[in-house]
């Protein structure tokens, strides 16, 4: 009997590796429940990370074939022919960027940019000032970096920000101290996609001589970004956000006047010291050419992601009700839509929505099924903040994609409130609220 | 040198053509879409300076395409619910 049942579970344990097996070298491949494959799902989670535009692979592969050089081997053509290359793709990214091609520090992405700029400020002026300025919905990169500087004895103040996701103008110019050497302020939030007022968070910080600093991963190539109209001293860009390639990122640090920062990772001195280590001449070339598109072909972009959320809104607000768009419907970039559907929970709903690829809030706390800290700094309820979904679009999202989602998106919250006991109650004109759950 | 209406025809035609090859969804649709409102966008352009830039600029993209292409062949994806389904 033993015996029978080890070699049963033997078999199931075999037949469900050699799925996993098939499953990593055909991508995920969805079963219907007909049992027959019925195609990769539809890629709507362009905040998490953007596909490879065609065009900045084709720059790419040159300097991962034949022009293998070192950059900075200053001896021999292979290494200026990869040289060359860097600065073409640094001119790339200041040009979009509107500074000098010296402001910009090659990184291995947004979050390494973060700790450059955060850390880096807060550390060199740290005989000086001691005083950190961030918001609660910043990203978690930025948030750990003040955590850390929060051991060291930095004091940091985490501004509130208000039901639409933004910060107030008036409290940031309260709470700058002359302690503070750093405001850190993101450009557009990953989750919600609500916009920051940068220009006045800019003049508020050169008035009140702050250094400010700013993630603009999610904003790059996307919004007009000007960082002497601005007044921005310090700027993270991420390369996988703008269709470049992901271990690539940028850190502007302003020049005159300059901004000191003490750099994280020793080494050869490259990047002006800021960061050492050999800079991937294939990586760079690869936002070099994802930022030279994007300033080309942003208001084209931008057009279609306004045409594409406004189609989406049509279609789900037009049929369900107790939807609530979470951040600001105006001051907020319109490739992410970030939806909260009363009485549904998330993860079943995106459990249900397995045909197209989502997310419920940024890609780095998929895993925990804590509702978002964002979402609850915005002030949103419990259960809201359990039930949203973020839609992301991109530059190869296409019109049938967005239809094809609102209708199973609609379809699948029917259902799941047709099971909800919760629903049922809403309907008959219950205030849920009213409602004490538990006993004492 | 002057592109004659003919040359920029042709090239609309080798755009779509080349593009429509892409074995990804996402990328064939993108790369029919824009060239169609490229060209549509610059139906009223009459200076041929301007008109022999952006005609040596649909080159240099109709060749990029046509390496890309090859890539994604060889690299090919995996068929999207939506085109399963049609």
């Amino acid at each position: 009997m033993f015996l029978f049942r080890s070699t049963q579970h033997c078999a199931r344990y075999l037949s469900s590796t050699a799925h996993l097996k098939h499953a990593a070298k055909m991508g995920t491949k969805v079963e219907s429940p007909m049992g027959e494959l019925a195609g990769k799902p539809l890629y709507l989670d362009a905040q998490a990370t953007t596909p490879l535009d065609p065009r900045v692979l084709d720059a790419m592969l040159p300097f991962m074939t034949s022009a293998y050089g070192n950059p900075h081997s200053r001896t021999h053509a292979y290494g200026w022919e990869s040289e060359k290359a860097v600065e073409n793709a640094r001119e790339e990214v200041a040009s979009l960027i509107g500074c000098d091609p010296k402001e910009i520090i090659f990184t291995s992405g947004a979050t390494e940019s973060n700790n450059i700029a955060v850390k880096g400020v807060a550390r060199f002026y740290a005989s000086k000032k001691k005083h950190i300025i961030t918001t609660q919905t910043e990203h978690k990169c930025v948030l750990d970096s003040c955590r850390v500087l929060e051991g060291e004895g930095f004091s940091i103040t985490y501004l509130p920000v208000g039901t639409n996701g933004i910060i107030d103008l008036e409290e940031l110019e309260k709470a700058i101290t002359p302690q503070t050497s750093l405001v850190s302020i993101m450009t557009v939030n990953n989750e919600i996609g609500v916009k920051q007022p940068i220009q006045e968070i800019g003049a508020i910080c050169k008035a009140k001589k702050v250094f400010f600093h700013t993630d603009a991963a999610q904003a790059i190539g996307k919004l007009e970004i000007d960082v002497s109209q601005q007044n921005i001293d310090l700027m993270s860009i991420s390369g996988h956000k703008v269709y470049g390639p992901k271990g690539i990122g940028a850190l502007y640090v302003r020049r005159r006047p300059r901004v000191r920062v003490e750099p994280i990772q020793s080494g050869g001195g490259q990047e002006r010291g800021m960061r050492s280590g050999t800079v991937p001449t294939p990586l760079v070339v690869g936002l070099g050419e994802a930022c030279r598109i994007a300033k080309k072909e942003m208001k084209y972009d931008h057009a279609w992601m306004e045409k594409l959320s406004q189609r989406l809104l049509n279609r789900i607000f037009s049929s369900l009700t107790h939807v609530v768009r979470n951040g600001d419907p105006v001051h907020s970039y319109p490739g992410c839509v970030n939806l909260s559907f009363a009485y549904v929970e998330g993860e079943s709903l995106l459990m249900a929505l397995k045909d197209v690829a989502l997310s419920s809030g940024s890609a780095c706390t998929s895993a925990s099924l804590e509702p978002s800290y964002v979402l609850r700094a915005i002030g949103a309820d419990e259960d809201l903040a359990h039930s949203s979904i973020r839609f992301g679009f991109g530059r190869f999202t296409t019109l049938e994609e967005v239809d094809y989602t609102a209708e199973r998106c609609i379809k699948d919250v029917e259902r799941l409130r047709n099971m909800s006991p919760l629903w049922e109650m809403v309907q008959e004109g219950i205030d849920l609220k009213s409602i004490k759950w538990t006993q004492h | 040198m002057t592109v004659s209406k003919s040359s920029v025809l042709k090239l609309y035609k080798a755009l779509i053509r080349e593009g429509s090859k892409f074995p990804s969804y996402n990328y064939r649709m993108y790369t029919l879409r824009r060239v169609r409102d490229a060209f549509h966008e610059n139906k009223t352009t009459t200076d041929p300076s301007k008109i022999e830039e952006l005609y040596k600029e649909g080159l240099s993209n109709l060749e990029i395409i046509k390496r890309q292409v090859v890539v994604n062949q060889l690299f090919r994806p995996e068929k999207l619910i939506i085109e399963a389904e049609k």
